[in-house]
């Protein structure tokens, strides 16, 4: 591309060259993405905070990590923090998910574990449809958090078994997440990588992943 | 060009009057184009695009080998080609074709002895791009054309052996280098408007006379019925101008865009430690620079640079259509987390010394930010 020299739009689009798709970043997403909140830039001292989760790897292009504390008499989250190696989407997205749990003085763990990316979206004014996988990660990275925090304040029995198997375990996606994304309108692998990143940086998980998506895309949308 | 979208808008094929005056324009432009690239007019076809010039180049050619004929076919191509070539290959060798994939150094080049070895009784083409829009690197296109020409001369003396046809896909090069297709010994070349500083939505493939090659359009007679359709005029009439142009000004242009380059690059590393250049600056085009920001994630650097008034490129997942790592950066060797900190800087001749200093002053503290940012 060329270095031209234009007029900053804050209404304007980023497109993909190659697909034409449009990716519409709402101001509230470049707000976050600019001044992101909740960054944790400095590693904390041993102890500073209850748990921590961390899901994704370098090579395929994210990574995310989070740390919690939590008010243990009201089953509050007190402070969260959290670091990325990710894009745009990515950021602003936790960010936003960071805002979310902290607001009126803490959401109550339960609560905070059932924000979807969805959720996420809606209040960041929209994402380009084939980012949302970037806010998946807010999610998982805190649910690991959360087990890990389950597991060391002895409360195994709210460990979340993810209500489903882990298909792909450098992400921490599970067939929950595949059905999710088959729903959102994914109908093939490539398809659901778009959306998930699924089976990037795991390959062994892609034939069960092929499986399932067959099995999804039957359940809900019938036979082709 | 602009005549031909209102006053002059005569179809080139019809009789009438209108279409003699569009017609004229068009013989015009297809014998400027010939004489740039050193060829008969009669081999200058006018496409869509470059797309569409390595489509019906790849699969024209072996189409028409094809026609009388069932003998298994061998293709030779590099690792960093374009997908307009890599995917109509695909297709051929699901199809019986064989494909040799040539491996790259690690500056993207070719190796000249590998090629020679890669070469069988039954290759019938070799498509190497001229230069590598990724990351810039030129490849040895008039030496692969030696090679093929003293392996056709044998071949032609021992009868019954198939000659070996040379496409390259030019599209980055012709700004940068003599295109002369004698000279690089070719028999397939592609290049687009748009890439000139031309109009979108046109192309070229130069077919030498006597290859042979099949038409992939149906159902019209233009361009000796090897690309159907209606010309398009004023396309054709501003490519024709854009190629004269960046011919008479290249050493010019050349010159400049590499100095702007060299220095970008030199102040870039000297400002923002643990960089890896990946453009080989001595053997690439003076336009491209592929530089890895190790530990800041390049989708974030694009936006960062494109809500200051910088657009650059990622060579990486998130900016594609696909989540993978760019195939040319893997190809040279480059680890997968590092091609996704990758951004390709593009020089043209517009661009100015002030335009590289802002870059120079918004890059650093986004690197660090972004950095920074990385668990």
């Amino acid at each position: 591309m060329k270095k031209v020299k234009k007029k900053i739009n804050f209404k304007s689009d980023v497109m993909n060259q190659s697909t034409g798709q449009s990716w519409v970043y709402s101001d509230v997403v470049k707000d976050h993405f600019f001044n992101p909140q909740n960054l944790l830039l400095e590693d904390p001292e041993p102890g500073e905070y209850d748990a921590v989760g961390e899901v994704g790897s370098p090579a395929c292009g994210d990574v995310m990590k989070m740390w919690v504390k939590v008010d243990k008499k009201s089953d509050k989250i007190k402070d969260l923090r959290w670091r990325t190696f990710g894009c745009g989407s990515a950021i602003a997205a936790t960010s936003m998910f960071s805002a979310m749990v902290k607001e009126a003085g803490g959401m109550k763990i339960n609560l905070a574990l059932k924000i979807k990316p969805q959720d996420i979206m809606k209040r960041l004014g929209g994402l380009p449809e084939r980012k949302i996988h970037c806010s998946v990660l807010a999610d998982k990275a805190f649910r690991k958090a959360m087990n890990n925090y389950f597991r060391v304040s002895d409360q195994p029995q709210r460990i979340i078994a993810l209500s489903g198997r882990i298909i792909d375990k450098r992400l921490n996606i599970t067939d929950k997440d595949i059905e999710e994304a088959v729903l959102e309108g994914a109908r093939n692998l490539v398809e659901v990588q778009r959306k998930l990143k699924v089976g990037v940086g795991d390959k062994a998980a892609i034939p069960e992943l092929e499986q399932l998506i067959r099995f999804y895309v039957e359940k809900y949308y019938g036979k082709g | 060009m602009l005549p031909y979208f209102s006053d002059k808008y005569g179809n080139a094929s019809s009789l009438h009057a209108f279409g003699q005056i569009a017609a004229k324009a068009v013989n015009q432009a297809r014998e400027n184009i010939a004489k740039l690239l050193n060829c008969g007019i009669e081999e200058v076809i006018f496409t869509s695009g470059a797309t569409e010039a390595d489509n019906l180049a790849v699969f024209g050619l072996v189409n028409a080998l094809r026609k009388n004929n069932n003998d298994k076919l061998h293709i030779i191509t590099s690792a960093i080609e374009h997908p307009a070539v890599l995917e109509p290959l695909k297709i051929l060798a699901g199809q019986g074709v064989e494909v040799t994939y040539l491996p790259v150094g690690k500056s993207g080049l070719v190796d000249l002895e590998i090629f020679k070895k890669s070469i069988k009784d039954n290759t019938v083409l070799v498509s190497i791009m001229y230069v590598n829009s990724e990351i810039g690197i030129i490849e040895p296109i008039r030496e692969i054309g030696e090679v093929i020409e003293k392996i056709n001369a044998e071949r032609a003396g021992q009868g019954g052996k198939k000659r070996i046809y040379f496409h390259t896909d030019a599209v980055q090069a012709l700004n940068f280098l003599d295109c002369d297709t004698k000279k690089l010994h070719l028999d397939l070349l592609s290049f687009s408007g748009h890439k000139i500083y031309g109009p979108k939505g046109i192309g070229v493939l130069f077919v030498k006379s006597g290859t042979p090659i099949q038409g992939l359009q149906l159902g019209g007679h233009h361009e000796k019925n090897l690309r159907s359709g209606t010309l398009n005029v004023p396309g054709i009439v501003g490519l024709a101008e854009a190629l004269r142009t960046c011919s008479r000004d290249r050493e010019k242009n050349n010159k400049k865009i590499l100095k702007l380059r060299n220095n970008f690059v030199a102040a870039v590393k000297k400002r923002i430690k643990n960089v890896r250049v990946n453009t080989d600056l001595k053997k690439s085009t003076p336009s491209l620079a592929s530089i890895s920001f190790v530990g800041a994630e390049g989708e974030s650097i694009l936006i960062a640079l494109d809500l200051s008034g910088v657009a650059v490129s990622t060579g990486s997942a998130c900016a594609s259509a696909s989540l993978k790592a760019s195939p040319v950066l893997l190809a040279i060797g480059i680890k997968e987390e590092t091609c996704h900190s990758t951004i390709r800087f593009s020089f043209g001749k517009n661009n100015t010394e002030a335009e590289v200093k802002k870059v120079l002053k918004i890059l650093p503290p986004i690197i660090e930010r972004l950095r920074k940012m990385a668990p």
